[in-house]
């Protein structure tokens, strides 16, 4: 029996293990930081209010098996009413003012939320779209000449806040990086805003958090939070056209990809292929998955997705192309060098 | 029959109704491999893109996707000729259609071939036939995916094509 009650302790300790890349009980961000403060308080409350409950639950049952169970006053009858009496008064006393304790901790963590961006840092500028089922990713900067272009993958300063503006291609979707703040979403024909103030340096999981179809959970963004000197690199390398191919295979890929199926759809800074609807691939080999996080980025995975897109995900708008083997190896090997 | 004899029947016609689905939704290798044969009449794949709701609407995304509108609008015609009426320099089936697409034609349809694979000719010419209502009605949709003052083509009448003869030595248009 007593073993049993200390199972629970086991339980904390494994949640506590929660922090991982997907996670509300991590504070990487402002705002996440400030919405789970509130929610251990609600759980610390509510958790006090339970026990007690159940203490008085468990003494009344007691209580019934005492001597003075016919309802009517005895000796002591009294003072055992004006204890009830005190008990009752704490009780209420207790429910309205942890209720306006809860209520007073809302209304601060709303405007903390409702702040955005308070010390008026100057912000990273972005515009995600969603589509069935990938993200388009543009920074915008008040160069445009300067902006970038990239998919499934957004990379954050550390403590430098960013202004988001979502948008949708199809039908509603849902941005959500648990690690850093709550959810908004994303719907066709309106813009809607989300500032996210990454504190601490990592690597991150959003997902796609609103039903949008057959592939909705393969529709995950890799969100990459790092030093803003180191931000500044990547800034700097996204901005180079894709490197031109050094070796034979190499170079039989790039005239594939750029002249064939692939270049209708797909963009590639500083070649032909300038198609807008699908993903950027300037640089697609520096990301970290494939596809909105269905399949990690290597080589395997890269001859698995051109080889049988239609295989790995099913349903997703790029057609198994029906490439030969020659052709499949040339490819690869051209995706391989878009680091 | 007793009752409850009569109400376990009628629900067991409900349960076998859900087995009537509409269609396959092919994902890929469907209706039928994508290294088929193209077939100038009478090609198998025809009524399996030409007779599927999925099929058609990707055609439709395509026919934004690929510019088609760019030329065409949504079916009125621009540069390119309308493909909404029941006039068909090139012939009007869906392998009429599909054979323009990939191939162009001289006076300025540039050919798709080698940018866009067969599938996707093949539902593209789903969606071209649904503008003038060709396909069957329960394949149809009722309101396309852009804003249109047209009325949906479940309510279009379907006319009988005709087909202007093409220019000699081009294509199998008749
Ligand atoms: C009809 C348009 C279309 C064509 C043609 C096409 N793709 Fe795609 N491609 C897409 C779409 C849409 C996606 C996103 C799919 C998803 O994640 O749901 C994609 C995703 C990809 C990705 C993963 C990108 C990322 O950021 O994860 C790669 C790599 C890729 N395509 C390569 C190719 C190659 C190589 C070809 C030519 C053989 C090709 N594509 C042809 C539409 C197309
Ligand atoms: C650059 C402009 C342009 C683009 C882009 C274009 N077309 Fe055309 N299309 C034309 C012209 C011009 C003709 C008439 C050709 C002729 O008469 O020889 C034509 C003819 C056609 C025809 C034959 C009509 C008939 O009466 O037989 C079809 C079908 C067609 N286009 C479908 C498409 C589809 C589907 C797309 C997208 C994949 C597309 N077109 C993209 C310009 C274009
Ligand atoms: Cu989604």
């Amino acid at each position: 029996m007593r073993r049993r009650l200390l199972l629970p302790i086991p339980l904390f300790v494994l949640v506590s293990g929660c922090a991982g890349i997907q996670s509300v009980s991590d504070d990487a961000g402002r705002e996440s930081g400030l919405i789970w403060s509130l929610f251990v308080l609600f759980g610390i409350v509510t958790a006090i209010f339970y026990v007690a409950v159940i203490a008085f639950l468990i003494a009344a049952y007691w209580r019934r098996g005492g001597s003075n169970q016919d309802g009517l006053p005895d000796e002591g009858g009294v003072t055992r009413e004006r204890s009830l009496r005190t008990a009752f008064f704490l009780w209420t006393g207790a429910v309205i003012g942890s209720l306006s304790l809860l209520a007073l901790a809302s209304y601060f963590t709303d405007r903390g939320l409702a702040s955005v961006n308070p010390e008026n840092k100057p912000m990273v500028g972005i515009d995600l779209v969603a589509n069935q089922w990938w993200w388009d990713v543009r920074y915008h900067y008040d160069d445009p000449s300067q902006n970038i272009r990239t998919a499934n993958e957004i990379h954050l300063p550390a403590g430098v806040p960013a202004m988001i503006s979502l948008k949708s291609n199809d039908v509603i979707h849902s941005f959500w990086v648990p690690n850093l703040a709550g959810k908004q979403d994303l719907i066709p024909g309106r813009i809607n805003d989300i500032v996210l103030m990454p504190r601490r340096i990592g690597h991150y999981r959003a997902q796609c958090a609103e039903y949008c179809g057959l592939q909705h959970a393969h529709m995950a963004l890799d969100v990459i939070v790092e030093s803003p000197a180191d931000f500044q690199r990547w800034e700097a390398a996204q901005r180079q056209p894709a490197p031109a191919p050094a070796t034979p295979l190499a170079q039989a890929g790039y005239a594939y990809v750029t002249s064939r199926e692939c270049s209708t759809c797909h963009n590639i800074a500083g070649t032909n292929a300038n198609g807008t609807v699908a993903p950027d691939l300037t640089h697609v080999a520096g990301r970290r998955t494939i596809a909105a996080g269905t399949l990690p980025m290597n080589r395997a995975g890269l001859y698995a997705w051109i080889a049988d897109p239609q295989g790995a995900k099913p349903g997703n708008n790029m057609p198994t192309v029906g490439l030969n083997a020659d052709e499949l190896h040339a490819v690869a090997a051209y995706l391989e060098t878009l680091k | 029959m007793s009752s409850p004899c009569r109400a376990s029947l009628i629900l067991l016609a409900f349960i076998l109704l859900a087995g009537c689905d509409r269609e396959k939704r092919g994902m890929t290798h469907e209706p039928k491999p994508e290294t088929m044969a193209f077939v100038p009449s009478g090609d198998p794949r025809a009524s399996d893109y030409e007779n599927n709701a999925f099929q058609m609407s990707q055609g439709q995304r395509l026919f934004m996707w690929m510019n088609c509108v760019g030329c065409h609008a949504h079916g009125g015609g621009g540069m390119g000729p309308p493909l909404m009426d029941d006039k068909w320099r090139y012939g009007g089936r869906m392998e009429d259609i599909v054979y323009t697409i990939l191939n162009g034609r001289p006076n300025g349809m540039p050919p798709f071939k080698g940018r866009l694979t067969e599938q996707q000719a093949w539902q593209l010419a789903s969606y071209v036939r649904s503008l003038s209502a060709q396909p069957r009605q329960d394949v149809l949709y009722s309101r396309s995916d852009e804003m249109s003052i047209t009325e949906p083509a479940t309510l279009k009448e379907r006319n009988a094509i005709m087909n202007e003869p093409p220019a000699p030595g081009h294509g199998p248009g008749k």
